[in-house]
């Protein structure tokens, strides 16, 4: 299990706690004799988005894995924050609970509960399916749920596993529109795990690329929002980022 | 209608080279014939599905009515609603009914309950699966009705051994199938759910549970034909009441319509405790989206 940043042990002198979201030193996951994470460090600021690429197997989703607290085998140190919420490749609603029960599903039950997942869901444009069954959803009204359920937890860290990747072109554009809104109103800290460059840069701070273990390219993304396509800047960390995947053009 | 020529057909062939010739006729059909569309119901659904059971009560009729088959073989179905409304007047029908309805009730109800709860232990904690579960299915192989010699010496005569057999009998159907619909919950669901904070009980309750509730029904159901199967044989065995009763003392005085009589009554209540289950179903699974039927 993560351990839980202690805000003493990071930052010791400040009272309002300005440090990292997430610390993670020296990182090392095997999966038999195969090493995957080959000592990772990485920070990610208190509201900053990260977008992490890396060819398919590469162990994007055992790192998200590790920082989310879903993998008991990790060597090194990960320190994350209590308050996280994870949003999977698949919406995994529960499909015995109406929508607005898998929004407030774990907080305390109540009206206060109630308020503050009708709220989420109006936020993600749901609000009118709060009662509907989640399988007569389509696939990307799920996936809202899916992030309406991760932003009522008001999560200091937001871990997101390919959340677009079973999503036609059209309705991925539209989300990551809502995901760049979401994200400027909560300022939660957010890895994004993506094989999809375009995502990656149209989305987030930093990028960073995973090979072999290790983060080959770790790089800020310097453009202006919203950020476009046909801008230069755009295309050459494109082929940049692309040629690091061992992609060429 | 014909469709002459497809032009982007050649789209596939190298360049420069000739498209292949087009067969000269294409016939294009209807996707969906309009005359086989949906039609509206002649029929409600109730009535329709009442036809089967009413064209075998005709066949019955047509065939003891007209001597074909004697009547002490099989008695019509006219003698057999004036023995119903004769037992009933005597206020005797009520009674066995009664009696059998209370046995099929109770001793359903000790089975499921205990079905539920091993299912839950062994389902829930990997320590109990491995110690008991081998040894439930061992049992299970068991056939209920080969306990009764057992049975009544364990239990003696009176309505003890009757409501041990079906509580035994529906048991073991219950747990095999909720058991399995524990085991089947999605790994990936419960996942999830630990990740917004779940614990133990709270996983257990809003995610194992709730997910293996089809399983639970299906074992239902087989314990209910179960229950009603292990009553017939039960009741014929030391009873003073019940329906079994009523039709092994009819056999004595060859009134093969007090027997028909009685597996009618049989057949009405396992059609009624179906009913039960798909009520139940309807209200436990409405969040599914099932195939319903053209």
């Amino acid at each position: 299990m993560s351990e839980v940043l202690d805000h003493r042990r990071v930052a010791p002198d400040d009272g309002g706690y300005g440090g990292p979201a997430v610390v993670v030193r020296g990182l090392r996951r095997r999966f038999g004799e195969r090493v995957v994470l080959d000592g990772i460090d990485l920070e990610i600021g208190r509201d900053e988005f990260v977008a992490l690429l890396g060819r398919s197997g590469s162990g994007k989703s055992t790192l998200l894995r590790a920082l989310a607290g879903l993998d008991p085998d990790y060597e090194g140190s990960c320190l994350v924050p209590d308050a996280r919420s994870v949003v999977f490749q698949e919406p995994r609603l529960l499909p015995w609970r109406r929508v607005l029960q898998n929004v407030v599903l774990g907080l305390p039950r109540g009206a206060h509960a109630r308020r503050q997942g009708t709220d989420a869901l109006t936020e993600v444009g749901l609000a009118d399916h709060a009662g509907a069954w989640p399988a007569t959803l389509s696939g990307g009204e799920a996936q809202r749920v899916a992030l309406a359920r991760a932003l009522v937890r008001e999560p200091a860290l937001l871990l997101l596993d390919e959340p677009f990747g079973a999503l036609d072109a059209l309705t991925r554009l539209k989300m990551h529109a809502l995901l760049a809104d979401l994200c400027r109103r909560h300022r939660p800290a957010v890895l994004l795990v993506t094989h999809d460059v375009d995502e990656a840069i149209a989305l987030a701070d930093r990028v960073l690329v995973l090979d072999g273990g290790n983060l080959a390219v770790d790089r800020r993304v310097d453009l202006d929002r919203p950020r476009d396509r046909t801008a230069p800047g755009f295309a050459s960390l494109r082929q940049e980022l692309l040629a690091a995947l061992g992609v060429e053009p | 209608m014909t469709v002459v020529d497809a032009p982007g057909a050649a789209v596939l062939a190298p360049p420069g080279a000739a498209a292949p010739a087009l067969p000269p006729d294409l016939t294009l059909r209807e996707a969906w014939p309009q005359r086989s569309r949906r039609r509206r119901r002649v029929l409600p659904r109730g009535v329709r599905r009442l036809v089967g059971p009413l064209l075998l009560v005709a066949a019955w009729y047509a065939l003891t009515a007209s001597g074909t088959i004697d009547a002490r073989t099989l008695a019509p179905p006219t003698d057999v609603v004036r023995a119903g409304a004769d037992l009933w007047a005597e206020g005797e029908l009520q009674a066995h009914l009664l009696a059998s309805l209370r046995r099929a009730s109770v001793g359903l109800g000790i089975g499921v309950t205990l079905g539920i709860a091993l299912a839950t232990i062994t389902g829930l904690l990997r320590v109990a699966d491995d110690l008991l579960d081998p040894a439930v299915q061992v049992l299970r192989a068991v056939p209920v009705l080969g306990l009764l010699p057992l049975v009544i010496i364990w239990f003696g005569i009176g309505e003890a051994p009757k409501l041990a057999l079906v509580a035994i009998g529906t048991a073991f159907p219950v747990y095999v199938n909720t058991h399995a619909g524990i085991r089947g919950v999605d790994a990936k669901l419960v996942e999830a759910a630990t990740t917004f904070g779940l614990r133990r009980a709270a996983l257990i309750r809003h995610v194992v549970l709730p997910g293996a509730v089809p399983g639970f029904l299906v074992g239902l159901r087989f314990a209910l034909t179960g229950a009603w199967l292990i009553m017939i044989v039960a009741e014929q065995i030391n009873a003073k009441t019940g329906i079994g009763f009523l039709m092994n003392e009819a056999r004595a005085w060859f009134r093969t319509d007090i027997i028909v009589l009685g597996l009618a009554i049989y057949g009405v209540l396992g059609l009624v405790t179906d009913g039960i289950v798909r009520l139940l179903e309807r209200a436990l699974l409405s969040w599914r989206r099932g195939f319903t039927g053209a």
